[in-house]
């Protein structure tokens, strides 16, 4: 029975590698300015962690096929070394990986959560409410409207509760449930809850961010290839959560400037 | 005249009536196997609800026959709504979490074992012990009373952010009644474990007999002293973030709305609350609540396996420190649950960093059982068999852990299978076969009767593998971006993915299947199982030096006097290769702890 | 008969002789043994005296929690309204640092009394009962508080610096009333002279921990409200 146990051991290992070499289930390709960092996070880490993983079942595996089921008189013997050894290993092994992956890591998050947006990366807003997303352009005179929550309306479609009858800039605002944006431009993209915790993920763009109420937020991001993607909310929202999502293009500045000019027209 | 026992405990004659003998009882292994039957209910419950979740997961539209019982909307021929399935799953993680992983590991075998394991003849505060049971079971009750009051079960999910957990059942159902009832039951919770706590960690301090240095302790007496300190911490602050969540619901204040919050076209009445301030307390809480769900575990697999490999392990006292070192670094790290969550992201580095450090003390226990191992004369049984599963599953959760500890990464697997997978992998799983070993090892002790060890086998191996094939497609389906605590998958990019859902349901109905024949192998061999002796497994700690099962009060009016550590195997005594804590023999051995 | 005064004989329960009683393992034995030690200490503390640490550490967290959710609540937003603390809460400390003292004055005659010479301490209880009834008074006075602010306008939903002040309070005058129960089982043990030392001892120390408290979260209001 522990020479089974050791082989399935060494079976479930080698099974759950083979989905990961294979690539079988991986995340979508990359279309942002800084995901190559992300990504390349994720495969050191892939490479470190597997090896470690397969390493660790294996010498378990061998060790459980060794030395079960001894004959009585068998002696007892320590691994040469001692604890004191593995301790030493633990710490410089295990301590160089997360230095490394640790160090290397600020790079990646800082690039995302640590700069500032450039001066003229086009802002966005989008307002994240039981259950969907809706998006604000500035509209010509490049300023959002002041919000009035209490004028929000799903029925007359004023999602954001806009004044567009008192407040000269909320007149231009370009309201859509759709999300679009020129390629290779940065984008800042401005996040306000209306209701509970929402959440952004767009898995190609290699952004996720909480919308947090009573607090806005911002991201901004750079998309280089042209396409349809969808944004889904992942934070836990209530009953409509599952099926809160909304698509993002990504155009050419000429198509995304008539997407705009249709979009104003519709308001 | 001065009381000369003062500090022994409060000497209480044994119980004549069948109330005080089983229901209201003072006797901490009573109440050991109070907690026990009800983390067995809870886990059952559980396993149900996950049952129900894989279903509606894997077959959206499957009709469930009956399960409109359970909810008044929310299975409309017994078809699970969105709503519903949110409920369940809520019910599901706050279960599974509290009532199996934090009860059966912890207080179950903890108030069983702890007091004989030190040499003592009960807990120095019965009467609190016994409160601290039917508190938790009240707990239980008043969770449980949220499927039939009101409309529903909260829907936020174990975790209950804010301000969804505080708005009110405007914003859902369940999330009026629904959420104040969790919120009771949890506090209830948390009173009913600080009372646990404080019994286990004045046992373990001063009731130890003559002879019983701290050093001496099993590593059992070590894993439950040191989950009763983070309890301790971890518990006393949960308590007062659900009374704030309370009171937004009751009271009218405004701890964890924020203004101008609009829901259904309508301004709600909150203002100037902080949705992160919930998070912040919550995880404060949180993370040290999953190292008290496994330190236990990581006890009884050191126990377990030093027994039935015969020899000690390479390093007690490291063993000791390290999860020493989990419980002191689990404080430090909570915020990797909140990397995305909009707190200063300077911050998220902060927390990383502890996190990723934390895998040290981990990988050193992994390393110290697995090499352990070498050289010794391994006894496969159940109990056996189950440790060596849980290295494996430890192993397997502790992997994917390494992933999540980095911000960037975590921007991709945040919210996603990948996070589901890996605290199953650990909680789930290991933990569990840690509970299973636990049993295993010890029902000959608390019953009398040794458990049926060829269906304790199949047991382990319908376990083992069918856990693997359940939650290691997890890993993959986040790694392609699958969210979790969605009822359904409608996005365009999760289609590909529903085979593997459908396979993992279908493994988890027969993984769950499997569970039930250790239910039967529990309550057949409680009745009918053979007769035990004092040691079947030829341990060396105190509970194997006393009666099967233990008398009233654990060793029949003898104090007993500890002459060793409790990892004297492998010498040459006249009794066989082991030398009990309680035997003055001495014997020629490498190395014998003072 | 005159009867001389001298100490009630000091036992030293680390001279306590080997009733191999449980409790021997001692709290000492946290440090390993070196050659110089015994490996065992003969004397270990009460478990109530541990009892009571474990029971202050608890509600410490308890307060830090709702400390920081206070200093986060002030934080996150523009609507924390400051008003002066009603003049009675001063009063009420008065009371609870003095009940205090009149404890410790009790656990002296108490420790004469039970150290064997009743004769000398007529009514040992006198002193505890008058800590009850300081204690009593304080949550009273509590109470008076909250009318005073309820007679302002400030109720607990009113303002979140308002929510604060009635949890605070709430919550130690709750934690307060248990000391008073555990002042009761004191004096309840006293009258069957079965009181252990120990017993008292915790009592004491929960009791001016409660003191302690109250001054950090006078403290912490009057910075902060």
């Amino acid at each position: 029975m522990a020479k089974f146990l050791a082989v399935t051991i060494i079976v479930i290992a080698i099974a759950s590698a083979i989905p990961i070499l294979r690539h079988t289930w991986v995340a979508p390709e990359d279309i942002s300015t800084h995901g190559y960092l992300i990504d390349e996070q994720m495969s050191e880490t892939m490479a470190e962690a597997g090896i470690a993983f397969l390493a660790a079942q294996f010498i378990l595996a061998l060790f459980i096929w060794q030395f079960s089921n001894p004959r009585p008189d068998a002696k007892i013997k320590s691994f040469p070394g001692g604890a004191k050894a593995l301790v030493i290993a633990a710490l410089l092994l295990v301590g160089a990986e997360v230095l490394a992956l640790g160090v290397f890591g600020v790079k990646a998050w800082a690039n995302v959560y640590l700069t500032a947006p450039s001066a003229d990366a086009m802002p966005i807003q989008v307002q994240a409410g039981q259950f969907a997303f809706y998006f604000r352009y500035p509209g010509p005179d490049g300023k959002f409207g002041p919000l009035h929550p209490e004028l929000i309306n799903e029925g007359s479609q004023n999602f954001f509760g806009l004044d567009t009858a008192n407040d000269a800039d909320s007149k231009d605002d370009i309201v859509t449930a759709e999300m679009a944006i020129p390629v290779n431009k940065e984008i800042h993209l401005l996040m306000h809850a209306k209701d509970v915790g929402h959440s952004f993920f767009v898995r190609e763009l290699r952004v996720q961010q909480d919308f947090v109420p009573g607090l806005d937020v911002s991201l901004h991001f750079t998309a280089t290839k042209a396409g349809r993607y969808e944004i889904v909310c992942t934070q836990l929202c209530g009953l409509g959560h599952y099926n809160m999502k909304a698509y993002l293009s990504v155009l050419s500045q000429d198509d995304f400037n008539d997407w705009l000019k249709k979009q104003a027209a519709l308001q | 005249m001065h009381d000369m026992s003062a500090h022994s405990v409060q000497h209480h004659a044994p119980p004549t009536s069948f109330i005080r003998k089983h229901v209201f009882s003072l006797d901490h292994k009573v109440i050991g196997k109070q907690y026990y039957a009800l983390a067995l209910v809870a886990a059952l419950s559980g396993m149900l609800l996950s049952w129900f979740m894989r279903i509606h997961l894997g077959w959206t539209n499957a009709a469930i026959p009956g399960l409109q019982l359970l909810s008044k909307t929310g299975a409309p021929g017994g078809v699970i709504t969105p709503e519903f399935y949110l409920q369940l799953m809520t019910m599901h993680g706050t279960i599974m979490v509290f009532f199996v992983l934090t009860t059966a590991p912890f207080a179950a075998f903890g108030n069983f074992f702890l007091p004989i394991q030190v040499g003592a003849e009960d807990m120095p505060f019965p009467r609190f012990n016994m409160m601290s049971f039917w508190v938790t079971f009240a707990a239980f009750l008043v969770l449980m009373s949220s499927f039939i009051l009101g409309d529903g079960p909260t829907l936020g999910g174990w975790t209950q952010y804010a301000p969804l957990n505080s708005v009110g059942s405007v914003a859902g159902p369940g999330q009026g009644l629904g959420v104040v009832l969790w919120m009771i039951s949890i506090a209830l919770f948390c009173v009913g474990q600080l009372l646990g706590a404080l019994n286990f960690i004045t046992t373990t301090l001063d009731l130890r007999v003559k002879g019983m240095s701290m050093m001496r302790l099993p590593l059992t007496a070590w894993a439950w002293f040191i989950t009763s300190c983070m309890g301790l911490t971890a518990f006393a602050v949960l308590m007062p973030a659900c009374i704030l969540v309370i009171l937004d619901h009751v009271a009218g204040t405004s701890f964890f709305v924020p203004s101008y919050s609009v829901i259904n076209d309508q301004l709600q009445p909150h203002s100037g609350g902080s949705t992160l301030l919930w998070q912040h307390l919550f995880w404060f809480f949180g993370h040290p609540e999953v190292y008290i769900a496994i330190v236990p575990g990581i006890g009884i697999v050191s126990h377990v396996l030093i027994t039935n490999m015969r020899k000690p392990m390479l390093s007690q006292r490291v063993l000791i420190y390290c999860m020493g070192a989990l419980a002191v670094l689990s404080y430090m790290v909570y915020g990797h649950h909140m990397f995305v969550s909009g707190m200063n992201p300077v911050s998220a580095l902060a927390f990383s960093f502890p996190t990723l450090v934390i895998t040290i003390p981990a990988t050193i226990v992994v390393l110290i059982w697995t090499f352990s191992l070498y050289g010794s004369k391994l006894r496969i049984n159940s109990a056996s068999l189950f440790a060596l599963g849980f290295i494996s599953m430890f192993v397997s959760g502790g992997v994917s852990g390494f992933f999540l500890a980095q911000p960037s990464i975590d921007i991709m697997l945040h919210a996603t299978y990948f996070v589901v997978g890996h605290f199953h992998m650990v909680m789930g799983v290991a933990a569990m076969f840690g509970i299973f070993s636990a049993t295993y090892f010890w029902f000959p002790k608390m019953t009398g009767r040794m458990m049926n060890e060829s269906l304790g086998r199949v047991h382990f191996w319908l376990s083992f593998v069918g856990a693997y094939c359940i939650f290691m497609p997890f890993h993959y389906l986040g790694m392609a971006g699958n969210i979790r605590r969605y009822s359904s998958f409608p996005d365009d990019f999760l289609q590909p993915l529903l085979p593997v859902h459908k396979w993992i349901t279908v493994a988890a109905l027969v993984t769950g299947a499997a569970q039930l024949i250790f239910v039967y192998n529990l309550i057949h061999s409680r009745f009918w199982g053979k007769p035990a002796p004092d040691n079947p497994w030829e341990a060396t700690s105190l509970e194997w030096s006393t009666a099967t099962p233990p008398p009233f009060d654990n060793f029949g009016g003898k104090h007993p006097v500890v002459y060793h550590d409790p990892c004297q195997y492998g010498v040459q005594s006249s009794v066989g290769d082991y030398v009990m804590q309680t035997s003055p023999e001495q014997v020629k051995t490498e190395h014998d702890e003072k | 008969m005159a009867t001389t005064v001298h100490e009630p004989p000091k036992i030293d329960p680390r001279r306590l002789p080997d009733q191999g009683h449980s409790g021997n393992g001692g709290w000492r034995n946290l440090v390993p043994a070196d050659g110089d030690r015994r490996v065992t200490q003969e004397y270990s503390p009460p478990p109530s005296s541990t009892a009571i640490w474990v029971v202050v550490f608890a509600v410490t967290m308890m307060f830090a929690a709702f400390s920081s959710a206070l200093i986060v609540r002030k934080g996150s937003s523009l609507d924390w309204r400051t008003f002066p603390l009603p003049s009675v809460l001063y009063f009420n400390t008065f009371l609870l640092l003095a009940s205090s003292i009149t404890l410790e004055v009790s656990r002296r005659h108490v420790a004469t009394f039970m150290g064997g010479r009743k004769s000398q301490v007529k009514s040992p209880a006198r002193w505890l009962y008058v800590t009850l009834f300081l204690g009593l008074l304080f949550v009273a006075g509590q109470y008076a508080a909250w009318t005073q602010l309820r007679a302002e306008g400030l109720y607990l939903a009113t303002n979140p610096s308002s929510s604060f002040f009635y949890v605070l309070t709430a919550t130690h005058a709750l934690h307060v009333l248990g000391g008073l129960g555990g002042l009761i089982y004191v004096i309840r043990k006293l009258s069957k002279s079965a009181l252990l030392r120990s017993q008292l001892v915790a009592t004491a120390r929960y009791w001016h921990f409660m003191g302690i408290l109250w001054l950090y979260l006078l403290l912490l209001l009057w910075t902060k409200l």
